[in-house]
Order: structure tokens, then sequence, then C-alpha cells
């Protein structure tokens, strides 16, 4: 199933050029056409030879690791990729981080009486939250905490990398991962709370209460596990969708991740480089997916034995 | 997925059923506010959002221009009314085109089931693996020059296996109850069974997911205005301001707040609405 999908995707990617209308050399080609690219064009990806042994010339390519060379800045595609990925990861990575640590103990302390007061302003405050669109949220961010208060490395275009400074690289990736936190955590507490108010309601939980465990010790032992099935493949979809839609973000940032390369080379009718990320964060997305499928079975065994 | 359904039901107070409330009323009043402000944006007497008055720049909340004015002079407020057009008109073209094809083929896939759902769901769930934003973006960006009705249809056709899938499971616990059978033995037709029996037990959750789905496409709009793939400027639409206020931040904060406030209600007002739909009709959130 797996490699189905992801054989279907590599012709999805590999089409969209031809599911547009005009001629697929001037769209590749972009800024870059000139009679010496354009030969070269047609030599790299034979198209002037029917469309699927085109896709059998590109896919060989693309399984060898070569996914073409820009006609633009005339580097490799997958270097570029591999250059952007890791600032990705590292926002996503520290988003999810803030994401759990604050959405486990919140839907914990909702769990416990479900409809009283802290229950009904966590759950007002959760849904207002969800309400707001993340770019929504950044702009807001950069207004008050870079412009405002004033904090280094927060503004717009101040990325550091990691090699350069590490304090000054996590503060420039502050407000995009916390912004990306803030989506999660919504999504997160809400789905755990409504599973652990549902669990704590079983026969071995007032079993566990009537030998007098603590609260914690059942929250934490008996509780969590079982709940958090739902949460496990809410955040495999979450973080697909992250690593998907959180360009949004590094864009408005000026963070060279995926995203902004992604919107660059889109200004830039960059086509090859477009392609590549597509095809790279598509699979992404579905190991991700497949990834957090794992990793529920392992949570409960249960659900692999049916 | 099944623990939820439980919880809901668990918690779905009777009072909370009977009543929509207060709160409810006023978000619905908000949102046909907005319909009619967009719809009859010209006749009001509002200022004309593409005017520029050099007079006035980047002036803060006045009694002349009650939300102040932009970069270029224009009347924040104006543009804020004639914004929510693009906003309206990208989300319920969309959603025609998504449940105008999606809603139907999921019913008959849920009705007919065999050979046909079974194609047609490997299908769906297929695209559905594809992220849709990456696409939805990849397409307009190279699909020049870009309009609000390619807009609606790109975004309108990655809608459609979305509402496939939760219209077809609402239809699957229908399809085979005895008032359906009831209505096969007397001979009515397979049309007349999915308009008269099966379509108003799915309309609870259809209206459900189409808020939803509005909600998520006026967001999408302002996401896609980011990077330029949205209508055209000078057309104001709120993500397109919000856009343009980013450069000019320092200066006028007022040109990022109001936007952000009028779409941040706006999607508010959707999602509350349905959580109160939700509520009342039982449908759990599962189901979406």
């Amino acid at each position: 199933m797996l490699i189905a999908i992801v054989f279907i995707i590599s012709v999805g990617a590999f089409y969209l050029i031809h599911l547009l209308p005009g001629d697929p050399a001037v769209v590749i080609l972009g800024t870059g056409d000139s009679p010496v690219n354009r030969a070269r064009l047609y030599k790299e990806l034979g198209l002037n030879k029917p469309i699927l042994e085109q896709y059998f010339v590109w896919i060989k390519n693309v399984l060898h690791g070569n996914l073409g060379t820009s006609f633009i800045s005339e580097t490799s595609v997958w270097g570029t990729i591999k250059t952007a990925l890791p600032i990705d990861v590292e926002i996503i990575v520290l988003s999810q981080i803030v994401a759990f640590a604050t959405a486990i103990p919140t839907a914990m302390v909702s769990a416990r009486r479900p409809d009283g007061p802290l229950d009904r302003i966590l759950g007002a405050g959760s849904f207002t939250l969800l309400s707001i669109p993340s770019f929504v949220i950044i702009v807001l961010l950069v207004l008050f905490v870079a412009i405002k208060l004033g904090v280094p490395h927060t503004g717009v275009s101040s990325y550091v990398s990691l090699g350069q400074d590490w304090v000054a690289n996590l503060e420039s990736l502050a407000l995009p991962s916390f912004t990306l936190a803030i989506g999660s955590f919504v999504v997160y507490y809400r789905v755990l709370r409504s599973d652990l108010i549902a669990t704590l309601q079983e026969e071995y939980i007032t079993m566990a209460r009537s030998k007098g465990l603590s609260q914690r010790r059942i929250m934490w032992r008996h509780a969590f596990r079982p709940s958090s099935v739902a949460l496990l493949g809410t955040a495999g979809v979450n973080i697909g969708g992250l690593l998907a839609g959180g360009f949004i973000v590094q864009y408005l940032l000026s963070i060279p991740g995926l995203g902004y390369t992604l919107i660059q080379s889109i200004g830039l009718s960059d086509y090859l480089v477009v392609q590549g990320i597509v095809l790279v964060v598509s699979v992404g997305v579905i190991l991700i997916n497949f990834a957090f499928d794992l990793l529920i079975n392992i949570v409960d065994p249960r659900i692999s034995r049916e | 997925m099944y623990v939820a359904e439980v919880v809901e039901e668990h918690h779905d107070r009777p009072e909370r059923k009977k009543r929509l409330g207060i709160l409810f009323w006023i978000c619905v009043g908000w949102i046909a506010l907005n319909v009619v402000g967009a719809i009859f944006a010209n006749v009001l007497p509002i200022q004309n959002p593409l005017f520029q008055n050099y007079a006035t720049v980047n002036a803060g909340p006045s009694l002349h221009h009650f939300l102040g004015t932009d970069d270029l002079g224009r009347d924040i407020f104006a543009r804020i009314v004639y914004g929510s057009r693009v906003s309206i008109e990208v989300s319920l073209g969309a959603m025609l085109i998504g449940f105008g094809l999606g809603a139907p083929l999921g019913m008959l896939a849920a009705y007919r089931r065999g050979k046909f759902d079974t194609i047609l769901t490997a299908v769906m769930y297929i695209f559905l693996a594809f992220p849709a934003i990456i696409a939805t973006i990849a397409v307009l960006s190279f699909w020049t020059p870009r309009s609000l009705l390619k807009i609606i249809i790109v975004v309108g056709i990655a809608s459609i296996p979305l509402v496939y899938r939760v219209i077809r499971s609402a239809t699957m616990n229908f399809a085979t109850r005895d008032f359906v059978i009831a209505a096969k033995v007397q001979g009515a037709t397979d049309r007349r069974i999915m308009v008269k029996e099966l379509l108003p037990n799915i309309a609870p959750v259809g209206v459900s997911f189409l808020l939803i789905g509005i909600a998520t496409v006026v967001t999408l709009e302002g996401a896609l205005a980011f990077l330029g793939l949205s209508v055209n400027p000078p057309t104001p639409s709120w993500g397109n301001m919000i856009n343009e206020s980013l450069s000019i931040l320092q200066q006028n904060p007022w040109l990022a707040i109001f936007p952000s406030l009028a779409m941040c209600l706006f999607l508010l007002c959707l999602n509350f609405i349905g959580d109160r739909l939700r509520a009342h009709f039982e449908v759990s959130e599962a189901k979406l």
C-alpha cells in the first residue's frame, strides 16, 4: 500500500507539468530560457520522446538521488533540499516538544473534572485559539515580541543557522516554533481530553481509585497510555500537515526552510526545485503517518491483533 | 476514534440540546452581517476601497476613517468589507464544487456498495494521501494568469475527496436501516430513496462539515494570499491586506490588526455555529 501511494505520488509530481497548458520546456526553463539550456533540457528529460519513456527516465534519476539541476540557480535540486530540510525538522521538533509538554498536563487537568470551571475556561480558550490562523498568530507575535519588546533575532529575516550560534538560532526559531506549537496544542488537548474522560469511566480506574492510588499515579500510569491512541493518530496527521503547511510561518520570517525555498522557486518559476520539494514533502508526509501507525501498534497492541 | 464517540454521548447534556443559546444567534447574526456586507458593498455608504488619498496615509482610527487608512491612504474599513467578498466567494464556490461532486458520489458509493464503491474509495484515499495544500500551491503557481475562478476550481477539486469520505461514512450508517429497506420494498426508485430517505438523515453531518469546510477555505485563501497566489492587488482580500501590512508593521500596526480581527471573528463564529449544531444534532466530532 505504502509503495503504491508513493508510486502514484511520483506520477502526480511528474505529470504536474503536463497537466498545465503550454510547452513544458518553457515552464521548466522559466527565466532560465536560453538555447543552450533548452538543448540540455531536451537531452536530460528526453522531452521529444513518448511520455511513458520520459517518466521512466525521470524516476530512474530520482531513485538514484538525482532530482536534476536547476536551470536558474545552476545548483543540484537535491543539494538545495538537503540544506533546507533540517530547518523544517528543527522547527517541527521544537514545536512538538512545546505542544506535547503543555497539552498533556492541561488535558489531564481538564479531564479530572469534566465541565468544571477550569475545564470550561480551557475549553473556551482552546476553541478560540482554534479559530486563529497561524499566519495571524505569527504577524501578531512579530508585532509584539520583535517590534514592541525588541527581542533580538525574532524579527523578519533574522535567521541564524545552528552552526553559527545556537542561542541566536533558538531565538530566531522561537516565534515560528511557538506559532506551530499553539496550533498543535489545541488539537492535542481536545483529542486527549475527550479520550481521558472516556478512559476514566472504565472499571479498572475505579479499581485503582479504591486501592487508594494517588490521582497523579492513576492519570499517568493507568489512564494515559490507553487514552493516547487517538492522540498519536492525530499527531501523525498534524506533523505531516506541519511539514506540508508550516511554510507560511517560515515564509513570513524569511527562514530558509523547505517552505520558503518552495515559494521562492515558485516566484522564479524554478520548476525542477518545485517538483523536487513536492515529491520530498509528499513522501515525507506519508512516511510520518506510517511511522505513527507503527507507534500506535506499540502503544496499543490490541489494534494490530484485530 | 470509537472512544471519542462514547464520550460525546456521555456529556451531551439534555439542557444543552434543547436550546442553541444566545451566543449561537449572535454568531449567526455576525456571519449574516458579513454576507450582507459582501453582497451589498457597492450600495452601502462606504468609501471606495481603491481610492488613494495621499493626504491621510497610515492614519489610525478616526471619525472619518473609523478603522484608519493604509500606506496608500485607502480606507481600511472599506477594504475589509470588500475583502470579505473574496473569502466568501472562494469558500462558497469551492464548497459548491466539493459538495456538488463529492456528496452525490459518497452517497451513491455507500448506497450501492460493491465494485463501484471499492474502486472509488480507493481512488479517493490515494488523493487524500497527497498533501492537498502542496498540490494546490503547485497547480496555482504554474497555472497563470491567476483568477478567482481558477482558485475556486483548484480548491474545490482538492476538497472533493474529503467531502466524499465524510458523506460516505455518514450514509453508511443509514443505508441498511429498516426504513430504507421498507422504502425499497415499496418499490421506491434509488433516486427517491437517496433524496427523500437518506439525504435528510445525513444533512446534519453535511452542514457541520460544510461549516468546517468554509472556515478551512477562508484560512487557505489567506495562506494563498501570503504567497501571492490569491487575487491580484489592488483587489482587497483579508489575506492580501494582512500580507501588505507586513512590510509596514512598525509604522501602521492597525493595518495588520483589523483584517486579522475580521478574519478571526468570522472563523470563530463559523466554528462556534458548527460546534453548537453538532451538539444539537448529536453529531460526534469523530465522524468529521
